[in-house]
C-alpha cells in the first residue's frame, strides 16, 4: 500500500512569527489523520507545506521513502480539496473531473470511464454535463472531491472542505467522507477547527497550537486522556477544578480524591470534569462526592443548562440531562451532589 | 407616500429628469467632435469647413489613392499589431508576477510599470530620440514598436491586474496540485478566466500605438512615418479634408469593432 508519510522537524517562520515549530508526524498508509486546532495554530500551513505551496525553513517530508520538499506541487501526485472548492468555472462538471487525467495524457476512452466512475462514487453521475454555476454548495463539494480522487493520488489533502456547508449537510457529508475513505483507503490529511468533525472521521487527530503538535492520538484516547488543559478544552465540553497535591495525597476541596492513576505530571494539576461522566447518584463501589449549589437552571428542551457554585468560589457550567438523574431537576439555590467514579477522575496539566 | 424618498440620498422622479438632462449633455459633448468630422469629410471644397458647401467623395479618394497615405497606414497597422502582441504578453506576465506576492518589492515594480504613463510624453519622446539615435533605431519599425510597447505596457498591466484582483488564486493552486505545472495551469485555468481583461488590455495597447503622435513625431520619420504623424503634419501644412476622411473611416472601424465585441460578449461571459 502506498501513501506512507513521514514528517520530520518541519519549521516555518514569518519574521518573528513561528507558524510551524519543529513539527514531526508519521502517517501510516491509508490512515485518516486530522489536523485540528484554532485559527493560527499552523494546521493550514502544515497542509500547504505538504501540498508544496509553502516551502518550510527546515525539516523533511518523506512520502513512500521519497523526499517531498524538493518536488514542485504538480509532481507530488496528491489530490487536494480546498475550502472554497476551487472548481474551474469555465469547464463543465465532467471536464473539471477530467482535468487531472487530461494532464496525465490518459487515453480519451479511459478518461470518460474514470470520470464516470469518480462521479458515480460521489453520487454526481447524473450531473456530469452541468456547468459549475448550476450546482449547489454540496454538489460542488462532491465534484471537487471527485476531481481530487479521479487520478488515484497517493494522498488526499482536505482544507476545511465542509466549513461552507450548512450544519445538516455538513454532518451528512462527514459520514459520507468517512465511508468514501473506508472504500478507497487513500491516506488522508484533513484540516479542520471543528472538534466534532475530527472525532467523527479520523483514525488519529493531531491537535495543534502555536505551530506545535500538542497531542496526536486516536479520538477516544484524545478525549479520555488529554495531555493538558488545552487539548481537554478543545475536544469536548469540559470544566476544571483546582486540586491540592501534597506528599502523594490528592485532595479536592479538602476531601481526599480517588484517582484513576497517580498524578505524575509537572506543574499545577486540575481535575477534568466532563458533564457526561458525572453521576448524580452515588455509584456502586463509591466515588468522589462533590457538593454544589445550583445558581442558574435554564431549560433547553432536551437538557438543562446548569451553573453550579462549588466550595472555594469555583464555578462550573454544564449541560444536565435530568433522565440520567432520575428526573431530578434542581431549583436555583438548591444544594445538589454529584459523584465522579475513580475511573473518570482524571488530573491534567494546567498548560494552555 | 410611496413617491416620497425613503433615504436622504434617494432622488425623486422630478429630480431624476435633471440627471437625464445632465447625462445627455455630457454624452453630446463627448460625441459631437466625431459627429462634426463625418459631414466635413464629405466636403467638395479644399478646406476643412462646417457645414460643407458641397458634397463629394474626393477626400476618400485622395486618401486611398495616395501611396504615401497608404504607406503610413500600413506602418501604423504593423506597429500597432506588433505592439499589441508584445505589450500584451509582457504586460500580462508582469501583472501576473506582481499579483503573486504582495511584497514592497512587487508594489515597487507595479509603480515602475506605470512610469511610462506618468512621465510627460514629450520627455519620453526626447529621451527615446537621443537613445535611438545612438542605437540607430530612429526611423525604423523596430524602434517604433519598442517605444510603443513601452507606452502600452501600463494599460495592459492595469487591465490584467484588475482582472486578477477578482480571480481566485486557489484555482491556480488546485490546478497545480492536480498535476499542472505553473505554465500549464496559467494557460488552462487562469487565462480562460481573465481573458476579457487581457483582451481589453490588448485593445488599449493597439489604440496606444495607433493613436500615438508625440513620440512618433520624434522617432518615426522617413519611410516609417506613422498615420497619426502624417495626419498631424497634414493639418499643420495643408488643412485639407483628407484627415476628416481618415478620421471618419477610423470612427466607422471603431463602431463596427465595438458592435462585434458587444455581440460576442454575452456568449463569452457564460
Amino acid at each position: 500500500m502506498q501513501g506512507e508519510v513521514a514528517i520530520r522537524e518541519i519549521s516555518k517562520s514569518y519574521g518573528t512569527y513561528q507558524a510551524l515549530d519543529h513539527v514531526s508526524l508519521d502517517i501510516a498508509p491509508g490512515e485518516f489523520v486530522t489536523l485540528l486546532g484554532p485559527s493560527g495554530s499552523g494546521k493550514t500551513t502544515l497542509l500547504n507545506v505538504l501540498a508544496g505551496f509553502i516551502r518550510p525553513d527546515s525539516g523533511s517530508i518523506r512520502v513512500d521513502g521519497q523526499e517531498f520538499l524538493t518536488l514542485p506541487p504538480h509532481r507530488r501526485n496528491l489530490g487536494m480539496v480546498f475550502q472554497n472548492y476551487a472548481l474551474f468555472p469555465h469547464m463543465s462538471v465532467a471536464r473539471n473531473v477530467a482535468y487531472p487525467l487530461t494532464l496525465r495524457r490518459v487515453p480519451k476512452a479511459e478518461i470518460a470511464r474514470r470520470v464516470a466512475t469518480a462521479l458515480e462514487t460521489v453520487k454526481m453521475g447524473h450531473l456530469a454535463d452541468r456547468p459549475i454555476q448550476a450546482l449547489s454548495g454540496g454538489q460542488r463539494q462532491r465534484v471537487a472531491l471527485a476531481r481530487a480522487i479521479v487520478f488515484e493520488p497517493a494522498i488526499l489533502l482536505m482544507d476545511e472542505p465542509l466549513s461552507a456547508l450548512d450544519k445538516n449537510l455538513r454532518e451528512h457529508m462527514q459520514i459520507e467522507l468517512k465511508r468514501l475513505h473506508d472504500k478507497l483507503g487513500t491516506t488522508t490529511v484533513y484540516v479542520t477547527h471543528d472538534q466534532r468533525e475530527a472525532l467523527t472521521m479520523s483514525d488519529r487527530i493531531a491537535v495543534l497550537n502555536h505551530g506545535q503538535i500538542v497531542q496526536c492520538d486516536t479520538p477516544s484516547r484524545l478525549y479520555d486522556h488529554p495531555v493538558n488543559r488545552f487539548v481537554a478544552e478543545f475536544i469536548g465540553e469540559s470544566s476544571f477544578l483546582p486540586v491540592e497535591v501534597s506528599g502523594g495525597a490528592t485532595r479536592l476541596f479538602g476531601r481526599p480524591l480517588a484517582l484513576r492513576e497517580r498524578w505524575s505530571g509537572h506543574g499545577t494539576p486540575l481535575l477534568l470534569v466532563r458533564p457526561e461522566k458525572l453521576a448524580w447518584r452515588e455509584p456502586e463501589g463509591g466515588g468522589n462526592r462533590v457538593d454544589a449549589t445550583a445558581t442558574e437552571v435554564i431549560y433547553q428542551g432536551d437538557s438543562y443548562f446548569l451553573n453550579l457554585e462549588l466550595p472555594g468560589k469555583s464555578q462550573i457550567a454544564l449541560r444536565y440531562n435530568p433522565h440520567a438523574a432520575g428526573g431530578l431537576v434542581p431549583e436555583p439555590g438548591q444544594t445538589i451532589s454529584f459523584w465522579l467514579a475513580p475511573a473518570n477522575t482524571i488530573l491534567i496539566e494546567d498548560a494552555a | 407616500m410611496l413617491s416620497d424618498p425613503v433615504t436622504p440620498t434617494q432622488i425623486t422622479r422630478g429630480q431624476r429628469l435633471w440627471l437625464y438632462a445632465l447625462v445627455t449633455l455630457i454624452a453630446l459633448f463627448l460625441v459631437v467632435p466625431c459627429l462634426l468630422v463625418i459631414p466635413m469629410s464629405f466636403s467638395g471644397g479644399t478646406y476643412l469647413e462646417f457645414p460643407p458647401k458641397s458634397l463629394s467623395l474626393r477626400w476618400y479618394q485622395a486618401f486611398l489613392g495616395s501611396p504615401e497615405w497608404r504607406q503610413a497606414t500600413l506602418t501604423s497597422l504593423k506597429s500597432a499589431g506588433l505592439t499589441t502582441v508584445i505589450a500584451t504578453v509582457l504586460g500580462t506576465a508582469a501583472a501576473w508576477g506582481i499579483h503573486q506576492r504582495s511584497t514592497v518589492f512587487s508594489q515597487g515594480l507595479r509603480g515602475l510599470f506605470m512610469l511610462p504613463m506618468l512621465v510627460p510624453l514629450i520627455l519620453v519622446a526626447i529621451g527615446l530620440f537621443f537613445l535611438f539615435s545612438r542605437l540607430g533605431l530612429n526611423g525604423t519599425l523596430t524602434g517604433l514598436v519598442l517605444a510603443h510597447t513601452m507606452l502600452a505596457i501600463p494599460f495592459v498591466v492595469i487591465a490584467v491586474g484588475n482582472g486578477l484582483s477578482s480571480y481566485d488564486m486557489s484555482q491556480h493552486m488546485v490546478a497545480q496540485s492536480l498535476g499542472a505545472n505553473g505554465l500549464v495551469a496559467f494557460f488552462t485555468v487562469t487565462l480562460p478566466q481573465i481573458r476579457i481583461s487581457v483582451l481589453s488590455g490588448a485593445v488599449f495597447a493597439f489604440i496606444t500605438s495607433f493613436d500615438e503622435v508625440v513620440v512618433g513625431l520624434f522617432i518615426a520619420s522617413g519611410s516609417n512615418e506613422t498615420l497619426a504623424r502624417r495626419m498631424f503634419s497634414n493639418i499643420r501644412d495643408q488643412v485639407d479634408p483628407t484627415v476628416a476622411a481618415i478620421s471618419s473611416l477610423l470612427v466607422g472601424m471603431v463602431v463596427i469593432g465595438m458592435a462585434v465585441f458587444m455581440i460576442l460578449q454575452p456568449k463569452a461571459k457564460r
